[in-house]
């Protein structure tokens, strides 16, 4: 069979997912089988028939997996969030849209993505600047604590490190690509241990810095380990020195460590997470309320889960939340909630074989940028999945990024097609027969 | 580089390994911990959107059901016969995790079997959300007569099946209503008088002493005893009311009118070890087994003048003054019904309770509380023969004011404990007995509180007498 067939194939299983995720929320509040659940399912169908034909013309070489694992986490997406809020849900419907048309342009204008290299400095200077933008005043907003929004007319918001991770990734995979050699050849060591070359390595400093600034302005823990994560990650497929890791991921630590317990409301983040069951802190405005009920809400929810549709988000009169940003941070915990410990391990695995397509193209890659690209997009898009899911659970302190496809968020859902888009056409490139 | 890259997805599959351990820990090994977790709001949330089963009276009467707050969709509970049967029955609030009765002892019935299997289409088989009635054995008429004869004055009234053990009656007054179990009130309304009162038990504690002297072998009902007054017991001369001298009498006379001395000998005589074991076989000195919540239940036992109760059998225990109700003695008027109703079973003791059964929402009884036997507290020899010596109390002795009308045949005893300080005339009226005495269908213990020198046979028994009528007239 064809790629294009097994791609074509693999999207049944997400049509099937969507119609019976709208069926089982339907019976589950009206006690009825509407058959508006079969015209979500057809709709939804027909807009992944479109992105499939698209491919089909324009990427036909291209890696036959991903696009169907994205439709799966985006209709499972659709349907959880249709399931907290039908408003929200509708809206998901448009951002997915305009995800797709997103997708289509970046594949279209950039058939030759190499050409990206010749604006890279644009890139990461537009990047670090959206990255810092919800930190001022008027444009930016708080968010749960951390600086992550900016406000779009209309009554939108808008979150630009969605955008930024992929301009980050772009901009090191093309310096990186140029400076691998000499980063390696140039090094040096003192005291035993492998330094790079400091006039190389010095863009390399300023991705530290800005990773820690975030930490500071932002709040933001997990988009500081998001960029950061993925600079370490590419500079090590770049230069196989992994002294150069060590180094960095003690710098990040010491940087952390520094800003966790002199900055308060970082301070405050590491307190809720080392203690969400303090009542002190439960109670606090803003503290470990949505952790400890994230949690309560994956206990509740077992092996099992208690059923989709089932979980309680709201206290009383439905206007108090029991588990803050349900649609957003807090989707895993909803997840977990209602379909158990083997839904939510399934949606892992669905995002592991994604990441797994994706570092498969970087291996396939002929040339180091498209490896590096690769490379880059697939660890920040595993990094993200880590960071939430990862704050949910209380593996790393809370910090609220979306689910990839899944959360509530449009910013989210269109950044993450283009993701998918570049993925996709290194993928082409790289299994395109020889000429 | 492709030996990097596959070094580096090896560290992302360890970190969503990691990502899998923490959501198995929370899901699977700190579960029960999770949901019990005092923050946790998530299980009183799904218990309060569950239709708790109605509480109700051995004749179908509604005593408590849910009802749905619109705005939240939370069922709440309400109590339509209001004060009347509060004591029992208690109330039930899970949002602020206030409970009593049997809203509390029961609630686990009220709320239904939750299955815990679900799927992802909803809970399947059956509707999750109701939970069973519980069907109890109260009777709404005696109750109210209890309401209304008790009007004004602070007791109990106590009513059981001898065969059976059901609680036929249980009022308690001052009482409160269920509905707004948290409005303030006078002189301890909540205390359920009936299983949490304790007081001397004053002459009704003969009938105890009167079995442990006939079932031990050492008195027939015929035993000559004399019955002077005062006699020396326990270093101490001991009177009878008014310091009348009986001369010899018989037990049975002695019992009809209550004579102290005799049966303080008599408890002297069978002794301490024997005493208690026959307390201990009417239920003294351990909670009732009743279902009723333990904090509801109070032990009936002697304490010393500190107040601290004496291990059983102690021998700082005034056996002798025990033995006619005094000596530090205090008792439920549960205790004082199940006294009754041991003798009125042929000495079989059942164990009191107030469910029957329960019932689900299809009509269908998922459980029957069925009768169990608590003790056999003597034989049923001595059962016919203390039958007969209380029998002869209301022919014509001091329960005279119990006798029935209408010919059927009540055996009894009157107490009249003196409390308070020495010389403030202040005594606890008690009656205890059982109809009809030759086929006992109810056991009854009344009490009041407190009164200016009034006597059991006076105002005891004839609340007594009416209840017994009434539930008689009912068919029990």
């Amino acid at each position: 069979m064809s790629a294009r067939n097994r791609e074509l194939f693999g999207l049944i299983p997400a049509a099937l997912l969507v119609t019976a995720g709208f069926t089982a929320v339907f019976i589950q509040r009206e006690n009825v089988l509407s058959n508006v659940s079969l015209t979500y399912g057809a709709i939804f169908l027909g807009l992944c028939l479109a992105g499939h034909i698209l491919i089909r013309v324009t990427l036909p070489n291209a890696d036959p997996y991903m696009f169907p694992l994205v439709a799966l986490l985006s209709s499972f997406g659709i349907v959880m969030v249709y399931r907290i809020s039908a408003t929200d849900a509708r809206q998901q419907a448009q951002w997915f849209v305009l995800g797709l048309v997103l997708f289509a342009v970046t594949i279209i204008v950039f058939r030759d993505y190499r050409k990206l290299e010749q604006y890279r400095y644009l890139i990461v200077v537009v990047s670090l600047v959206l990255l810092v933008l919800p930190r001022f005043p008027g444009i930016g907003e708080r968010v749960n604590g951390a600086y992550l929004e900016i406000k779009v007319p209309g009554g939108l918001s808008f979150q630009p490190t969605e955008f930024s991770k992929i301009g980050l990734v772009i901009f090191l995979a093309s310096y990186l690509r140029d400076t691998r050699q000499v980063m390696v050849l140039g090094a040096r060591r003192v005291l035993g241990v492998t330094l790079p070359p400091l006039k190389h390595f010095g863009p390399v400093l300023v991705i530290w810095g800005v990773a820690m600034l975030a930490l500071v302005l932002l709040s933001d823990i997990g988009s500081s380990l998001m960029f950061y994560g993925a600079l370490l990650a590419m500079l090590y497929v770049a230069t196989g020195r992994l002294s150069f890791v060590v180094i960095g991921l003690l710098a990040f630590a010491i940087g952390a460590w520094y800003l966790g317990t002199h900055i308060p409301h970082v301070n405050a983040r590491f307190e809720d997470w080392q203690h969400p069951f303090n009542h002190h802190l439960y109670t606090t405005i803003g503290g470990s309320f949505q952790l400890a009920n994230g949690i309560f809400a994956q206990a509740a929810g077992g092996l099992f889960g208690q059923g989709f549709g089932e979980s309680i988000l709201t206290v009383g009169s439905g206007h108090s939340p029991l588990i803050p940003f349900p649609q957003t941070d807090m989707i895993y915990a909803v997840i977990t909630n209602e379909l158990g410990l083997f839904g939510a391990v399934a949606v892992l695995v669905a995002y592991l074989l994604f990441i797994y397509r994706g570092f498969k193209t970087a291996v396939l890659a002929r040339d180091s940028f498209s490896t590096l690209l690769a490379v880059g997009l697939s660890t920040v898009f595993a990094l993200q999945v880590f960071v939430i899911v990862g704050g949910v659970t209380r593996v790393i302190p809370l910090t609220g990024v979306t689910l990839p496809f899944v959360s509530y968020g449009g910013a989210s859902i269109v950044a993450n097609f283009v993701l998918l888009a570049l993925l996709l056409l290194v993928s082409d490139r790289s299994r395109r027969p020889e000429p | 580089m492709s030996a990097q890259i596959r070094r580096l997805f090896a560290v992302i599959v360890v970190m969503f390994g990691l990502l899998v351990v923490w959501t198995t820990r929370w899901t699977v090994f700190d579960a029960t911990a999770l949901n019990n977790n005092s923050l946790n709001v998530r299980t009183l949330i799904a218990t309060l959107k569950i239709k708790r089963g109605r509480i109700l009276a051995g004749d179908g009467t509604v005593l408590a059901k849910s009802v749905k707050q619109n705005s939240t969709g939370y069922w709440l509970r309400t109590y339509p016969q209001g004060p009347l049967f509060s004591q029992a029955v208690g109330y039930s609030d899970l949002r602020s995790n206030q409970s009593a009765g049997l809203e509390k002892y029961r609630l686990d019935d009220l709320k239904g079997a939750q299955t815990t299997l679900n799927s992802v289409f909803g809970p399947l088989g059956g509707n999750q959300d109701v939970g069973d009635d519980v069907y109890t054995t109260l009777d709404p008429k005696a109750q109210k007569l209890a309401r209304q004869e008790l009007a004004g004055r602070a007791g109990s009234v106590v009513a059981l099946d001898p065969r059976t053990g059901a609680v036929l009656t249980m009022y308690s007054n001052p009482t409160y209503d269920s509905n707004h179990f948290n409005a303030p009130c006078s002189d301890a309304c909540q205390l359920n008088r009936a299983t949490q009162g304790r007081y001397p038990p004053g002459s009704t504690f003969k009938v105890v002493t009167a079995t442990a002297g006939i079932d031990s072998g050492k008195y027939n009902r015929d035993s000559i005893i004399n019955g002077d007054s005062p006699k020396t017991i326990s270093g101490v001369p001991l009177q009878n009311d008014n310091n009348q001298s009986f001369g010899p009498v018989t037990l049975t006379k002695a019992l009809t009118d209550s004579v102290n001395t005799v049966f303080a000998q008599v408890a002297q005589n069978v002794g301490r070890p024997t005493m208690t074991k026959y307390m201990k076989r009417f239920g003294f000195y351990a909670l009732p087994p009743i279902d009723l919540p333990k904090s509801e239940l109070r032990t009936s036992r002697p304490f010393d003048f500190k107040g601290r109760p004496f291990k059983p059998g102690s021998p700082n225990e005034d056996i002798g003054r025990i033995g006619i109700g005094q000596g530090g003695l205090l008792v439920t008027p549960l205790q004082m019904a199940m006294v009754a109703s041991a003798v009125a079973n042929g000495g079989k003791l059942m164990e009191p309770r107030l469910t029957s059964k329960v019932v689900n929402v299809d009509g269908q009884t998922v459980r029957t509380i069925d009768p169990t036997v608590m003790s056999q507290v003597m034989s049923p020899q001595t059962a016919s023969a203390v039958n007969l010596m209380m029998r002869n109390v209301v022919d014509e002795g001091t329960g005279t004011p119990a006798k029935l009308g209408s010919g059927i045949a009540f055996a009894g005893k009157t107490g009249t404990a003196s409390i308070g300080e020495t010389g403030s005339g202040l005594t606890q009226p008690w009656f205890i007995g059982f109809a009809p005495a030759d086929n006992p269908k109810v056991a009854v213990a009344v009490t009041i509180e407190k009164t200016q020198g009034q006597f059991g046979g006076q105002v005891a028994a004839p609340i007594a007498r009416d209840i017994v009528q009434t539930l008689l007239g009912e068919g029990k």
